[in-house]
């Protein structure tokens, strides 16, 4: 900053219409269906007077069914995005031989498979597990919310806000050309002097706080407020996994922040952690931001395994094989995850010894997996099971992520990883457990749930040309991406020369044109469903013969959730009531304590993301404007002691007696 | 750092929680702080004074430093494994062997690495030691 | 039908009268989770520390040609600077005492004495860091300093919030006196000063006496 004081420069920093990339035609095209969608979204509102609804029952809500459900939303519409990137990126490589250069140039290439990672692990991945464990588990457990409902309004606005800062940069700027991971040098201020990485920093660290503080509140949720008579071990396998997956959370995504703080100080105030001279050490962020990155995955995977526990033991009508021993898998699998990092970086350089110790853990981490997988064959084995959604997903999820698991092991073996490491075999194994594991575990939970949440049964047809689609699909997409990986292609390239390898990418492509049909029918069963919503009512709240207190309550669940607060005796809750007589209370019924919306949460992250987009483009005036907003809002909101209302048992008496009505109308 | 918030009634109903609520004293904090006050200035004395060799001046400060961390978590922080039904103690148990994890394992690979892989380091262990005094 | 009978305990009512009785509460009130929610958080704050740990410990010693520890820390200053935060400590606990004996003004009293402490703290640690960059000795010079300053900045940036925090609180509670929410408030910030004198035993020892060893 040695020019000459400018007010220009103060305001708007290094933002000019320069940033606005007006001579890329898909972004241009991209921006211009935002625009014409965000209008027509907003007149429909409008016409439809939903403001008021929108910021009274959804923005300002601190109602964790209500919280779990915009989290998915945020998911499913960043999924698009992410998915719109793959779509590129196989198509480029389908083409992209010898003189053809296909139409993704590398600086445009290379942004579209970072944000490619970025968005499906941030702001898809996490957002849809984060919903799903906010919507079950307090009614899991038989709790009325979470621990800190405010917390939990503040945390879903915060990864929110992530995700703008994201998709402002497809349009004003560019973003990171890193990799998902933003490696230094590469990321440093020499190499990547543009705003990019700086786009990268502040979506994560953003979203990493609304991250961190739901860890917190799920944690505390489930110690703290747990039905009287639900011991530990009676908690459900789903609130297991949820549990420490939190644990997790909160003792890995700190690591993140700092690394990415780090990384953001050497880019902004010109330190030295992580550059080429003056001391600084480039593999040391690789090692730190692993150190996180290995929890990251069990975090991804765990709620897809307690999903798979609850949905095999429904559907096979059997108490789950083995509960101790998948509750100490769990949390032997959640332990390990510390100790396994460095097998990321084999080929970085520490040397045998350190190698092995890692190929070492990194195997024996595979074996409480493996139990999980032995439980849920046994608890299959000898029931009746019911091939709906849910549990076709959870077939599909066996054969696809056990696989994937193995290449896993084979990766583990350092001299084989010398071979395989940041080829394409490395990206299929994951695709292939991420896919296999977490997204159809996701898709399982979302066909199980949904009735729950929105009292309608999904359309099965939809769903199961879905289901086909994205089974085969994933494997006619990814499994070219093992023999090119043995033949020693590398990742993240956008043009090839040898083109005898040519139609092993267009299978490729084939699978993911299958994948794209497979979310066109996801969105056709939403669609379908919500059009048939009156004729397939969910009446009577358990739509499955479901075993977990969940299903006790009416689809969907009141504000309230339970008009009295269940009492456990025994694992599998609702199947133990239902055996022993269990009725639904239908009188009696007391004002029940709830805490109130909040402005706050919206606000202070709507700051938040204006101080990252201000401290990106150098504005400096403004981002000091933006913090001092941020800190009078957070200060403001503290004063505010009056953070709960009743709902009066005349209230409770109308919600119930309507619930009874509607069950006697349909006996 | 925002505010968590739960009920804000508890009139009734929480007296038999209390049962574990902290009991501030005059004689923790004064103990406590003593105890600090002593275990701050030897070490400080032993540095400034020279009065061991480095080697051993090391394993002692870290030895007093350890102590004090103990001597803080149960005077000022009236850590104990009964509060929150043991799960503050669990809590701390699991962030101290993770902190380990990080720093031993950090501390290991990164000093593999430096052998292996930074030239003209010299001798890395040394240099992680007593520091580079070369322009790189 | 059955009345529902309100048991705390879940033990079933009368016999055959309604069996479903037994799998319910009338009155539940959960604990508050406040004070677990914070120590939880004030961990995750040690793993962002513990990386800025594991950070100095690896760039510690690369001076990059430039000034080292011995030749740049002031173990007097950083003595004065430990004995504020020490101080402010006790007197924190002094507030809690005051506040456990539901004596308001003593509360304040103390915890206003607490704040001018961990302000003097903070004004003698930029003077330290001023003082540093003007030797030409700032974060940017090498990333040993880059370490220091981040490592100590931030547990410094802490104590700054710590401040903020108390100074509202102290509003607060000349607003609304010492309620209940107001001593579960108080019981965090203690949690989170306390926090920070335990961190800064670490910074003394690692950074600045070690650093100070040969």
């Amino acid at each position: 900053m040695q020019d000459s004081f400018d007010l220009t420069k103060l305001i708007f920093g290094r933002l000019s219409w320069d940033a606005i990339p007006l001579h890329e035609p898909i972004l241009l095209a991209t921006f211009a269906g935002v625009i014409v969608g965000g209008i027509a979204l907003f007149a429909l509102i409008s016409y439809f007077r939903l403001w008021g609804t929108l910021w009274r029952d959804w923005i300002t809500s601190i109602d964790h069914k209500k919280i779990g459900i915009m989290y998915m939303i945020l998911g499913l519409v960043m999924f698009l995005r992410g998915f719109a990137d793959a779509l590129m990126m196989r198509a480029q490589q389908a083409i992209s031989f010898g003189d053809n250069a296909g139409f993704l140039p590398p600086h445009h290439y290379d942004q579209v498979f970072t944000a490619h990672g970025v968005i499906m692990i941030f702001f898809v991945a996490m957002p849809f597990v984060t919903g799903l464990m906010n919507y079950v588990v307090p009614l899991q457990i038989g709790a009325r919310d979470v621990a800190f409902p405010f917390l939990n309004n503040f945390s879903f606005w915060m990864t929110t806000m992530g995700a703008v800062l994201v998709m402002a940069s497809l349009f004003v700027g560019e973003f990171a050309r890193t990799g998902w991971l933003a490696f230094p040098p590469l990321s440093g201020i020499l190499a990547s002097p543009g705003v990019g990485v700086d786009y990268y920093i502040w979506s994560l660290q953003i979203a990493g706080v609304g991250t961190l503080l739901s860890g917190v509140n799920l944690i505390v949720t489930i110690i703290k407020m747990r039905a009287p008579g639900m011991d530990l071990m009676k908690m459900p396998v789903f609130t297991w996994t949820s549990l420490c997956t939190n644990i997790l959370i909160v003792m890995s995504f700190p690591i993140l922040t700092a690394t990415l703080a780090m990384l953001g100080m050497d880019r902004l105030f010109d330190t030295n952690f992580f550059t080429n001279d003056k001391g600084g050490n480039a593999m040391l962020y690789v090692n730190l931001i692993w150190i996180w990155g290995h929890p990251e995955v069990y975090i991804l995977i765990l709620p897809a395994f307690g999903i798979f526990s609850e949905v095999v033991s429904t559907f096979c009508n059997k108490r789950l094989f083995g509960y101790t021993s998948m509750v100490y898998a769990t949390v032997v699998i959640m332990i390990l995850s510390y100790l396994v990092w460095l097998h990321h970086f084999f080929t970085m350089g520490s040397g045998a010894s350190v190698n092995s110790f890692f190929g070492i853990t990194t195997m024996i981490i595979s074996i409480p997996t493996g139990a999980k997988i032995f439980n849920w064959l046994f608890t299959m084995y000898r029931g009746r099971i019911r091939f709906e959604l849910p549990m076709m997903w959870t077939v599909s999820f066996m054969l696809t992520f056990t696989i994937g698991g193995m290449t896993g092991v084979m990766l583990a073996i350092p001299a084989a990883d010398f071979v395989l490491h940041n080829s394409l075999f490395l990206i299929a194994h994951f695709h292939n457990v991420i896919i296999g594991g977490v997204l159809f575990g996701l898709f399982a939970g979302f066909n199980y749930w949904f009735p729950k949440m929105f009292g309608f049964k999904l359309n099965q047809f939809w769903g199961k040309v879905s289901f086909w689609l994205w089974s085969i699909g994933f494997w006619v997409a990814f499994l070219p991406g093992y023999i090119l990986g043995f033949m020693g292609v590398t990742r993240r390239s956008s043009h090839f020369e040898d083109p005898e390898m040519q139609w092993l990418f267009v299978v490729s492509f084939v699978g993911t044109l299958m994948i794209a049909g497979g979310i066109a029918a996801l969105l056709m069963q939403i669609y379908t469903s919500w059009r048939d919503r009156k004729i397939n009512v969910d009446v009577t709240g358990d739509p499955w013969d479901g075993r977990t207190l969940e299903w006790a309550t009416s689809s969907p669940p009141p504000d309230y959730n339970f008009a009295f607060t269940p009492v456990v005796e025994d694992n599998d809750t609702f199947a133990d009531m239902k055996k022993n007589g269990w009725k639904r209370p239908l009188k009696g019924y007391v004002p029940i304590h709830m805490p109130a919306n909040t402005w706050a949460g919206f606000v202070i992250s709507a700051l938040a993301m204006v101080v990252g987009f201000a401290v990106i483009w150098h504005m400096w005036l403004l981002t000091g404007f933006a913090f001092f907003a941020m800190m009078v809002a957070v200060i403001v909101h503290t004063f505010n002691y009056k953070r709960d209302y009743y709902i009066t048992a005349e209230e409770v008496t109308r919600t119930e007696n309507a619930h009874t009505k509607l069950l006697e109308s349909h006996v | 750092m925002s505010e968590h918030h739960n009920h804000g009634h508890d009139d009734h109903g929480h007296g038999h929680h209390d049962a574990h609520a902290v009991h501030y004293s005059l004689k923790d904090y004064t103990i406590g702080f003593t105890l600090a006050v002593i275990l701050t200035v030897i070490p400080f004395w032993l540095v400034m004074g020279n009065i061991l060799d480095p080697g051993t001046t090391r394993f002692v400060i870290m030895g007093f430093a350890a102590v004090q961390l103990v001597v803080h978590m149960v005077y000022f922080l009236h850590m104990n494994s009964k509060s929150e039904g043991g799960w503050n103690m669990m809590a701390l148990i699991l962030t101290l062997v993770l902190l380990g994890i990080v720093l031993s394992g950090s501390i290991w690979v990164m000093y593999h690495m430096n052998v292996n892989m930074m030239p003209n380091m010299g001798d890395a262990a040394e240099v992680m030691k007593h520091g580079s005094h070369d322009m790189p | 039908m059955s009345e529902i009978n309100a048991t705390m305990n879940g033990a079933a009512g009368a016999p055959g009268i309604d069996a479903g009785a037994r799998y319910h509460v009338r009155d539940h009130h959960p604990e508050n989770g406040t004070m677990l929610g914070f120590w939880i958080y004030l961990m995750s704050d040690c793993l962002i520390f513990a990386s800025l740990f594991a950070t100095y410990a690896v760039l510690g010693r690369n001076y990059a040609g430039g000034p080292s520890g011995a030749e740049l820390f002031d173990l007097k200053l950083v003595g004065i600077n430990t004995a504020f935060l020490l101080v402010s400590s006790i007197t924190f606990g002094f507030a809690m005492i005051s506040a456990q004996a539901k004596n308001l003004a003593k509360t304040q009293l103390w915890l206003v004495v607490t704040g001018i402490l961990g302000a003097c703290f903070l004004g003698l640690e930029l003077y330290e860091f001023y003082h540093l960059i003007h030797e030409g000795a700032g974060p940017a010079r090498s990333a040993f300093l880059t370490a220091f300053f981040s490592l100590v900045g931030t547990h410094g940036l802490h104590v700054l919030f710590g401040i903020v925090w108390l100074i509202t609180l102290v509003v607060q509670l000349g607003k609304h006196g010492l309620n209940v929410e107001n001593m579960r408030r108080l019981s965090c910030l203690s949690l989170f000063w306390h926090f920070l004198d335990v961190v800064w035993i670490f910074v003394f020892t690692f950074v600045y006496l070690m650093g100070t060893l040969p």
